[in-house]
């Protein structure tokens, strides 16, 4: 009898590990089925510039900057005419922060000519491997690591969201706005300290709740989070939490069936999150969308680095005047008036004007 | 077939049946298993560089499964492994940079620290147990949420509002130009040895001192032990403590070894849930978890390779992995299969 009790303890601590493990895991699972279709059999010219990228934990296929950055790097491979696998383009996604160096230096053995490293956790694995072998090129996202064989690509992310504070304060009647953050890291903080400027930028008086979930892969914790958030007046909702954001549009979306005239409203990240914000074929809870535009400085830095003008040891920032931050079409959600007052916040900015700080004044 | 080829026929058996099913996933799907199988072996063997990749990722698993084990050897289910772990790297990442010593007191100060914090969490899981009658699951269960969160809320503090902590000192580290050298860069660090040293401690604490006799004795039955005059809550924060004190280590591996740092982790690791399967690969015996903890680690990492020179895409990668795991797991099934053939032949 106790032996039997003993197993059947066993097999559901065993079934109770499967489940927490698949926890950690998120969209993995998913296939991108439009990454597959070229095939890696084909051959690619000799000689020609190739291009490579490592993703971080989130995948390829994170509706974020792993997928913008993977974009990106398509684009480039099709305009001079690359194939997916060696000599052309190709990527590696990374399970766990120690599958960094691995993948960084499984791309290098395949001799492509430009290494990608998407994510500020790749910085210490860049770092020491473009110290390792300082006649390869590197290219990192979101962090800047200080070697004459790597390019820093930086965001200011703080210069989009401004514009998403403005669209949001001019857009909530209740006065009342919202911002859900994902884990608190400087890259997130950006978002949340634009956004608050923004707001107060057209509306001194205006209430703005902010709130991180700690985690980028909760969606139930955003739900929960834009819940409350909902439920204490707040209309317009900004997330900055990847895949945690996906729970504050099917909170924003079941409180729109409920009641079509509700004043609710969500701006998306990283992507145009349109199609997140359906709730059916005329409404849409979707605002707009700050676009965070890894794909083009992707591009970009490849095309310079193939015609051998690497900007290695550079921190190349990419704000609203270079065009690598910017709010997505709101598909006729935001009216005229307040589309010309964003215009003219953006040409401010551009202009350095203003300058939006990096982190909330508190 | 006497007993002893039976035991070392069933890993075997497991292991080709795994292979099989997982080759049958790749032809319906479409890949060749050859190319793919021989990716996976060249990713675990393929050259130096894998080789080191592969026994540091074998590491912390050991760790972890000796935690696992030691703690089930007295009958108590720790699962709280992940936390004790995580707790363990942000102790050792802390010393490894907060002070300034020689190697030969740096080092074993960093991993004392993180064997001090990884027991003293499982302590509280242990005295909870002992005390309260506290079921040390639901404890431990808890108490990885709580580690996950508090070490993520001190490293954001001793980074003013960053997301790892400053670099681990040279005295501190476990890695090695040497090791390095040997293994073409790879990311191997001196840590194997800490974790075998460990697994000599646990089977020497388990098999050769009374107070290992008494730790399995409460495991085999409380009762009984308590009756021999045994004080079976004091043993039970003992086998806790002493299986958080290896969970930290394996903490320590990944602060000093692998990452150097201790970084903002927005979920589990996942090395601690692990270790439960690789102590029930092996048996909970020490010898069994090197077994477990090396099979596991070499897929894991090996496993990486799959998709870089084999073109199979990860998700198809992960069911292989967990198709042959999940077969070497049900070993019980080939062993009474082998069983019921050996009777039959006697039989005749």
């Amino acid at each position: 009898m106790k032996k039997r009790k003993f197993g059947l303890v066993l097999s559901s601590v065993l079934a109770a590990s499967a489940i927490l493990g698949a926890c950690g895991t998120k969209e993995e699972e998913k296939t991108n089925k439009e990454n597959e279709n070229a095939s890696p059999g084909e051959s690619n010219q000799e000689g020609a510039f190739s291009v490579a990228m490592v993703t971080d934990v989130g995948g390829v296929d994170d509706k974020s900057f792993n997928q913008s950055a993977w974009e990106g790097v398509q684009e480039f491979g099709k305009e001079h005419g690359l194939k997916k696998g060696d000599g052309g383009f190709d990527y590696l996604q990374s399970k766990s922060d120690a599958d960094y160096d691995s993948n960084l230096n499984a791309l290098l053995r395949r001799d492509f000519n430009l290494i990608y490293g998407i994510g500020f956790m790749m910085e210490d694995s860049i770092t020491a491997i473009a110290e390792e072998n300082p006649d390869n090129h590197f290219a990192i996202i979101d962090a800047e690591v200080k070697a004459d064989n790597v390019v820093s690509v930086l965001f200011k992310e703080q210069e989009g969201a401004f514009l998403a504070g403005v669209a949001a304060a001019k857009m909530s009647k209740s006065g009342k706005i919202g911002f859900v953050g994902g884990v608190d890291i400087p890259v997130i903080n950006r978002f949340e300290a634009g956004f608050f400027e923004g707001a107060k930028a057209v509306n001194p008086d205006i209430e703005i709740t902010s709130k991180y979930t700690a985690a980028f892969d909760k969606a139930d914790l955003g739900k929960v989070t834009a819940n409350s958030m909902y439920s204490s007046g707040v209309d317009v909702i900004f997330h900055a939490a990847g895949a945690t954001g996906n729970g504050v549009f099917s909170e924003a979306k079941e409180r729109k069936k409920k009641d079509p005239n509700a004043n609710i409203w969500v701006i998306g990240v990283d992507a145009d999150q349109y199609e997140e914000g359906k709730v059916d074929g005329k409404t849409n809870v979707t605002l707009t969308s700050m676009l965070k535009g890894v794909n083009t400085a992707v591009v970009d830095i490849s095309n310079k680095a193939k015609k051998g003008e690497f900007p290695g040891g550079k921190t190349l920032t990419y704000g609203l005047a270079e065009d690598g931050v910017k709010l997505a079409d709101s598909r006729g959600a935001i009216p005229e008036d307040v589309l010309k007052v964003i215009e003219e916040y953006k040409e401010k900015i551009a202009k350095g004007e203003i300058k939006v700080p990096e982190k909330v004044k508190k | 077939m006497s007993n002893r080829v039976i035991n070392i026929l069933v890993p075997i058996i497991s292991i080709i049946i795994g292979l099989i099913v997982g080759a049958i996933v790749m032809i319906v799907s479409g890949y060749d298993p050859v190319q793919g199988y021989s990716a996976l072996w060249t990713g675990i063997f393929g050259d130096s560089y894998s080789i080191g990749n592969t026994i540091r990722q074998i590491t912390p698993y050991l760790l972890a499964g000796l935690a696992v084990a030691f703690a089930f050897r007295t009958g108590l289910f720790n699962i709280g492994v992940e936390g004790q772990l995580i707790l363990g790297w942000l102790a050792a990442a802390w010393v490894g940079y907060a002070f300034d010593l020689p190697k030969i007191i740096h080092l074993p100060l960093a991993l004392l620290a993180a064997a001090a914090a990884g027991a003293f969490w499982a302590f509280i899981a242990g005295f909870l147990k002992a005390k309260f009658k506290v079921h040390e699951v639901i404890a431990t269960i808890m108490l990885n949420y709580t580690a996950l969160y508090i070490a993520n809320a001190v490293i954001k503090k001793l980074s003013d509002g960053g997301f790892k902590t400053e670099r681990v000192h040279e005295s501190a580290s476990l890695r090695s130009p040497f090791l390095r050298e040997l293994t073409d860069n790879s990311s191997l660090h001196y840590g194997i040895i800490v974790a075998l040293l460990m697994v000599m401690v646990m089977w020497f604490i388990l098999e050769k001192t009374t107070r290992g006799y008494e730790l399995k004795a409460v495991g085999f039955n409380k009762h009984a032990a308590d009756y021999a005059g045994m004080s079976v809550n004091k043993n039970i924060i003992l086998a806790m403590t002493i299986s958080g004190m290896f969970a930290g280590l394996g903490g320590a591996m990944e602060a000093l070894g692998t990452f150097q740092n201790a970084s903002i982790k927005p979920g589990f690791t996942g090395i601690g849930f692990d270790g439960i399967a690789v102590a029930l690969l092996g048996a909970n015996t020490p010898l069994g978890v090197v077994f477990g903890a090396s099979l596991f680690g070499s897929l894991k990492y090996g496993a990486l390779n799959m998709p870089n020179a084999a073109g199979i895409p990860e998700e198809i990668v992960s069911i292989i992995i967990a198709l042959i795991i999940f077969c070497v797991a049900s070993g019980y099934i080939i062993r009474v299969a082998l069983q019921k053939l050996r009777k039959k032949k006697e039989g005749q």
